[in-house]
């Protein structure tokens, strides 16, 4: 272990009571870094088992939805003797206080790891409000 | 409150909701789940003649990543450099760890160190582990006389 504490467990996500999803596997709420620059804001995610095309990112209103798919892995005929981990799908959901420029947003997926950078409509850029201390 | 098909039938329709959340539970237990107590926390796949161990590493350069077995231990050393975010800007949350880790685990039988293949993809680290030749169990004959 290093100096850093880390989360052991995968985080699973919470569904509604009574209601279920289409897909039958654990949907776990990816852990996430939220990074604001002067000029936009970094969403990292750690998302094992999905790629470019199994994530899927949508931002509506203020809502920015982060949700992949994980096919289950199974590594030929071997059968499962000891599992400390969980595989399912990912999912979770975040409001953005900022103004957005849905336009120019970025997003890669490298080694599991889902990068956004969503950058910060002009506009809101220009309405920020400088305080300075009295003198 | 509304009249509704689940009012009307109030308490046996919340019951049958409650066994089918219980049902569901137990299903979730059928297989072999148990906690992680150490990081990074691995599954182990087995058909006899070969173990597969597998590990969720995301962000982990595979370059760096150390993969080493002894005997019957495998040693998975590895580390992720903390994203530099160019010096500023400050952190709404930070979640995801950083750092070294280390884990060995031991097998129940001798590893075949020549034929162990790993690979890395999506994030996720998968150790082929065959059974060494001289460790598999010896068909015995039995002759008559």
């Amino acid at each position: 272990m290093s100096d850093t504490a880390k989360e052991l467990q995968k985080k699973e996500a919470s569904t509604p009571e009574g209601i279920e999803r289409t897909r039958p596997h654990k949907v776990y709420t990816p852990a996430a870094d939220i990074v604001e620059r002067q000029d936009d804001i970094i969403v990292t995610a750690d998302m094992p088992g999905v790629d470019e095309n199994t994530v899927d990112i949508t931002l509506e209103k203020n809502v920015l939805t982060i949700s992949g798919t994980v096919a289950p892995l199974s590594p030929g005929s071997h059968r499962l003797v000891f599992a400390e981990y969980g595989v399912g799908d990912y999912h979770r959901a975040f409001t953005i206080t900022e103004e957005v420029d849905r336009d120019r947003i970025h997003a890669s997926v490298k080694n599991g790891v889902l990068r956004l950078v969503l950058p910060k409509a002009a506009e809101a850029k220009s309405r920020k409000i400088e305080v300075r201390s009295a003198a | 409150m509304f009249w509704t098909e689940s009012n009307r039938y109030g308490r046996n329709w919340d019951l049958l909701r409650e066994f089918e959340r219980m049902s569901r539970l137990f299903s979730d237990l059928s297989t072999p789940f148990d906690r992680a107590t150490e990081f990074p926390a691995m599954n182990l796949w087995s058909d006899g003649n070969e173990a597969v161990i597998t590990s969720e590493l995301p962000g982990v350069d595979p370059g760096k990543t150390d993969i080493s077995v002894v005997g019957k231990t495998l040693t998975v050393k590895g580390s992720r450099i903390p994203e530099d975010s160019g010096g500023e800007g400050s952190y709404h949350r930070q979640e995801r760890w950083n750092g070294s880790f280390t884990r060995t685990i031991e097998l129940p039988f001798q590893i075949d160190q020549n034929r162990v293949a790993a690979r890395f993809s999506k994030g996720i680290l998968e150790v082929r582990l065959p059974r060494a030749e001289a460790d598999k169990p010896r068909k015995i004959t039995i002759t008559t006389n």
